[in-house]
């Protein structure tokens, strides 16, 4: 399992109602039920992924993020999981509203454009980063609202929601001092755990 | 007809029939002093009868659903792309019953067969069934093979609506309920369209009042109609755009009202062939069993209510240009079971075919399916070796 998932897990309370937007394959969900006995769905609109969770049993929904979550009730989930997609959604500060609308607390982690490789390549070759962990051009990318970690925490701030954790992983998506000291330039992914 | 059966098919199948004499009290408040189930099963039960799986049929279907009767068949039943050896309802691993409705013409009792009271074809006088009753019924027929629980209930359209009744009527009865293409209630739309086929149907000459059989007639015209009708909100528009477009049988316009256009004569053919081989008081009690059918007026109109009864995980199907039963109603479904808080997987499919698509093996459908009764079968006792 990826290690971001890894450290999302150990943020989640044991027999939590989990909601996970853009599931993938369902590897933290199958953890988490595995190991914290967690119950929720999953939500996903790629056809091999959707097939990947009903074979592993997960409770998946196919559905579009973008048109919208108001299916799901007020505060009817402990914790909604937002994992390496908020960049992808068009208007990324209105789905964080819906994400503690309907869950008590949110996880959210997405690439930080911060990081000093991407600011090289913008910086000094004056090009669109492309690395292993982003892999698109930009004009193909699904990644449409790029933020840095500090862009983020400025938007929690403005919102008023409180950052309950945080952390900030290399690209093995390891924790360091150096991640940890100057997360905007050195983490190449960024964790948040917030809510109202 | 099949030179060879395949190799993926249940192969020549018989159907059976079970006689119940335990008396039926219908939700119309009628009652069946005894009746007749007309079944087929494919594969084999296991010993503590955990593998079975109920296939439930939609308006016009049958107990018929997989295999050929004869060599001579010139189809096989009408889910043969889904069960069989190998097939995503895996009769290697289940054992599946399929089973003509209560007021059904393929053998069940209903408006073709005798009412022992008069001697005569029961016809009009057969009393409404709805899907209630018929999850009774099929419950007496589980009970008589030692099913306690269902490994799965597998139904689409009405035969969805079946096995949604079932997993809030026997919660404890069902492991599994796959619905698809299916929705918690008739919109008024759908209603209406309903009605329409019965007053082709009444209002034929040849219908008597549903007396058509004492006087030796059959509503053809008005039975064809109403499948004429059925059947445009059966297929999509760009199903039928595809199949037919602006074809026509001449060159030029004729200027009367003969077949012009092709999609007129696959649309008579289409009524002529029903109305041959379909009872036209099946079909009247078949819409109204659509009708009625609404569980979450039993909690005034919460259907999460109803549903926190169920104890099956659930596989929610829908077709993307399916506008009989659209996506949205599975999701009415879907959306519910969500509050209750159920294990619920959803899936809509692209797909071009409409509200028939549930019908053809769509190749995610079915890998959906399979995905899912996989699972149920990981569950089930080993199989004994011999």
């Amino acid at each position: 399992m990826r290690a971001d998932l890894e450290l999302i897990s150990d943020w989640i309370a044991p027999n939590s109602r989990v909601l996970d937007l853009g599931c993938g394959n369902g590897d933290l969900l199958d953890h988490l039920a595995e190991h914290k006995n967690t119950t929720g769905y999953g939500l996903e609109i790629d056809a091999d992924n959707i097939n990947l969770c009903i074979e592993r049993g997960i409770p998946v929904l196919e559905q579009d993020i973008d048109a919208g979550l108001e299916n799901f009730d007020l505060q009817s989930f402990d914790v909604v999981v937002m994992a390496h997609a908020l960049q992808q959604f068009r208007r990324p500060d209105l789905l964080l509203d819906e994400m503690l609308r309907i869950g008590k607390e949110a996880i959210i982690t997405f690439p930080n454009f911060g990081h000093w490789r991407n600011r090289i390549h913008l910086g000094v070759k004056g090009h669109m980063p492309v690395s292993e962990f982003l892999p698109y051009n930009w004009y193909d990318t699904p990644n449409i609202h790029f933020c840095t970690f500090s862009d983020f925490r400025d938007l929690c701030q403005q919102k008023d929601l409180k950052v309950l954790r945080w952390a900030a992983v290399d690209g093995q998506l390891r924790n360091h001092w150096w991640t940890r000291m100057m997360p905007n330039l050195f983490s190449e992914t960024a964790i948040f755990h917030v809510s109202r | 007809m099949p030179d060879t059966i395949p190799a993926d098919s249940v192969g020549l199948v018989t159907p059976q029939v079970a006689q119940f004499d335990d008396p039926l009290t219908l939700s119309c408040g009628q009652t069946l002093p005894n009746y007749q189930l007309v079944y087929e099963t494919y594969g084999e039960l296991n010993a503590d009868a955990s593998n079975a799986i109920l296939i439930c049929h939609a308006l016009s279907g049958n107990h018929h659903a997989a295999g050929y009767h004869t060599m001579e068949d010139r189809k096989p039943g009408w889910w043969d792309s889904a069960i069989g050896p190998g097939k995503p309802i895996d009769t290697n691993t289940f054992f599946v019953i399929s089973l003509n409705n209560l007021g059904g013409c393929n053998g069940s009792t209903g408006p073709t067969t005798i009412n022992p009271a008069t001697g005569k074809a029961w016809g009009a006088a057969f009393p409404f069934v709805t899907v209630e009753d018929w999850v009774e019924s099929q419950a007496r027929l589980a009970d008589r093979f030692g099913i306690k629980t269902f490994a799965a209930i597998v139904g689409g359209s009405l035969g969805g609506m079946q096995a949604l009744e079932w997993s809030v009527r026997y919660p404890d009865r069902l492991k599994a309920a796959a619905i698809i293409a299916s929705a918690p209630k008739l919109s008024t739309q759908n209603i209406a369209f309903n009605e329409v086929a019965r007053q082709s149907i009444r209002r034929d000459p040849a219908f008597f009042d549903g007396h058509y059989l004492d006087n030796e007639s059959v509503p053809e015209n008005g039975l064809g109609l109403a499948r004429m009708l059925g059947h445009i909100t059966y297929l999509s528009d760009d199903s039928m755009g595809n199949k037919f477009g602006r074809q026509m049988r001449h060159d030029e316009y004729q200027y009367n009202y003969e077949i012009e256009f092709e999609v007129e004569s696959y649309l008579r053919y289409q009524g002529e062939a029903f109305s041959r081989r379909f009872d036209a008081n099946t079909y009247m009690l078949m819409t109204k069993a659509l009708d009625y059918f609404d569980p979450a007026a039993r909690e005034r109109g919460d259907l999460a209510k109803v549903l926190k009864q169920a104890q099956c995980e659930f596989l929610l199907v829908s077709f993307t240009t399916d506008w009989r039963f659209s996506p949205a109603r599975s999701e009415e479904i879907v959306d519910a079971l969500i509050r209750s808080g159920k294990h619920v997987t959803y899936t809509k499919i692209d797909s071009i075919e409409g509200h028939d698509a549930f019908l053809f093996p769509i190749p995610r459908y079915m890998a959906a399916l399979r995905g899912f009764l996989g699972r149920i079968a990981k569950r089930l006792p080993p199989k004994e070796t011999v």
